[in-house]
């Protein structure tokens, strides 16, 4: 298959047309605006409909509509656009409606800075929104990755009509990298809860969030954790490197996984054991693979673009089993490969 | 083998677009590749950097902070970037542009009047190629048959003739001797 060079932005919104998306709604922010504009250019000729919104909440509203139709609907934005689009999200994941949203990181608090940041890790696996709900939240860290987990985001949110987001950062939106576009052999689901015409032959469908009665509503939030455990068990990934012999090994995601599996190498160089594991999938956190990495290891070394928000993760995942230490830098800055390698030294006693 | 490329320089230059060349060149030898620009309020007149990697290996971090090869195309770049270059690396100076020398005996450093020659060759805009034939005569980083194939994927056929000028500007960089 022929390799091309796209930005990951663009290369993420190519996927979302190929894997059958119909509906974009978005509002542009940097640093992920080229996904709209993209969409905006190649959209219609593919048969789908492509709308700026006046707002973020306009357009997660916008979603909530068009997946109540039973077709593949998307937004993006970056974090405070994100913030916005909270009370919408709750409201689909309420609904139990199939979307993909996508968030391009940039620094925060407020309106922040636009460099690449980590800091909606704990919005997005936590509390992205109001009420007991969790979405899939992927982390790609590669263009190539990118295109991979739109089209599996898609997949997924279909199969348990949930919410997925695609959880990237300024750096991967920004850069480009060669990608191919899989060939996509997954079949369309059969969505027969949708809200779509149809000439009184059945009766009709109702997508709702409200639930007054208080047993009502605690059996449909028990119901959607059922299928959350079902997620948890079978969806959970991480890609583990260079972990079988490691005394010490480095967490991250994303692109800063990219930066900590370089100081990995600079650190075996210098006869350091040390290792990677690297969460794909944020929501489900990957447990049972830190486990195993925990039955060797003596030692983890979490590292964000952030105050540190997944660690608490790491910390419960291994149920606190050995110590977990944390690397992070915030507001846009991109950790340095010496840094984490002088990180990596200063827990195993310098280089042997 | 890896080489962490920085060019730098000002926005309108044509430095972005330079470092996606140099990208494809990659693309073309079937090398892992990434690009990676400065982004942020920067307009026309702003400084402006981009970082290529080209490597036998997958890339790790993208943002090349020690680059092995710098490109700049003007004093502020050369200030901000010239110290953080490897021991054994090569640096390119548009020397229309920069008065400034680079004070390091550890690395090769190649003048050449990129903007000069541009204009005297109705090249306007094309100082980004000349430096970068520059580079090519100096490093091997890249064939002249590979950048040939990298433009062609780059410029679109309805701007055959921009291609063409490509050609002729990276040709006044590799026939440049200092």
């Amino acid at each position: 298959m022929e390799r091309n060079l796209m930005k990951g932005n663009e290369a993420l919104a190519e996927a979302a047309i190929r894997a059958g998306c119909k509906c974009f709604f978005g509002y542009p922010i940097t640093p992920q605006t080229e996904i709209s504009a993209y969409l905006a250019k190649r959209f219609e000729a593919a048969g789908g409909v492509f709308l700026q919104a006046e707002s973020e909440i306009a357009a997660i509203n916008m979603v909530l509509g068009a997946a109540s139709t039973g077709v593949r609907a998307m937004t993006s934005s970056s974090s405070p656009g994100i913030s916005l689009k909270s009370e919408g999200i709750s409201y689909i994941a309420g609904s139990d409606l199939p979307c993909v949203i996508i968030n391009v990181q940039r620094g925060g608090p407020g309106l922040g800075g636009i460099q690449p940041s980590q800091a909606d890790y704990w919005q997005a696996t936590k509390a992205l929104g109001h009420g007991d709900f969790q979405l899939l939240v992927f982390a790609p860290n590669s263009v190539q990755e990118m295109v991979d987990t739109v089209i599996k985001a898609f997949d997924l949110a279909d199969q348990y009509r949930m919410p997925a987001m695609i959880l990237a950062d300024g750096l991967l939106g920004q850069m480009m990298e060669p990608v191919t576009f899989p060939e996509i052999t997954s079949k369309p689901l059969e969505k027969p809860w949708a809200t779509n015409g149809h000439g009184n032959k059945r009766e009709h469908n109702i997508i709702n969030s409200l639930y007054l009665q208080p047993d009502v509503l605690e059996k449909s939030v028990i119901d959607r954790f059922k299928r959350y455990d079902e997620i948890k068990e079978n969806h959970a990934e991480a890609e583990l490197y260079k972990t079988e012999d490691a005394e010490i090994v480095v967490t991250a995601y994303g692109a800063t996984s990219r930066v900590a599996k370089s100081a990995v190498n600079m650190a075996r160089e210098q006869g350091i054991k040390a290792g990677l594991i690297r969460p794909v999938t944020l929501w489900p956190f990957p447990v049972k693979q830190f486990q195993k990495t925990a039955e060797t290891a003596d030692k983890f070394l979490c590292v964000e673009m952030s105050m540190g928000q997944m660690i608490d993760d790491v910390k419960l995942a291994i149920n606190c089993s050995k110590p977990v230490e944390f690397y992070g830098r915030t507001g846009g800055v991109i950790p340095k490969p010496s840094e984490i390698l002088d990180e990596i030294k200063k827990y195993v006693g310098g280089a042997k | 083998m890896t080489h962490d490329i920085l060019l730098a320089g000002f926005g309108g230059q044509g430095i972005l677009f330079a470092g996606k060349i140099l990208a494809y060149s990659g693309l073309m030898d079937e090398k892992e590749v990434s690009w990676l620009p400065s982004y942020g309020p920067e307009m026309r007149g702003g400084t402006c950097n981009c970082s290529v990697c080209i490597s036998d290996e997958p890339i790790g971090s993208p943002l090349v902070l020690e680059p092995s090869i710098l490109v700049v195309m003007n004093t502020p770049s050369l200030e901000k970037f010239s110290g953080s270059v490897k021991s054994g690396g090569v640096i390119v100076v548009d020397s229309t542009m920069v008065d400034a020398k680079v004070d390091r005996n550890d690395v090769k450093t190649f003048y050449i009047p990129a903007t000069k020659l541009a204009q005297e060759n109705d090249l306007a805009g094309g100082a980004n190629i000349i430096l970068l034939g520059k580079l090519f005569r100096e490093t091997n980083i890249v064939s002249a048959e590979t950048f040939k194939k990298a433009i062609e994927k780059v410029v679109p056929a309805k701007k055959a003739a921009l291609a063409a000028n490509n050609l002729k500007a990276v040709k006044l960089g590799l026939d440049y001797a200092d």
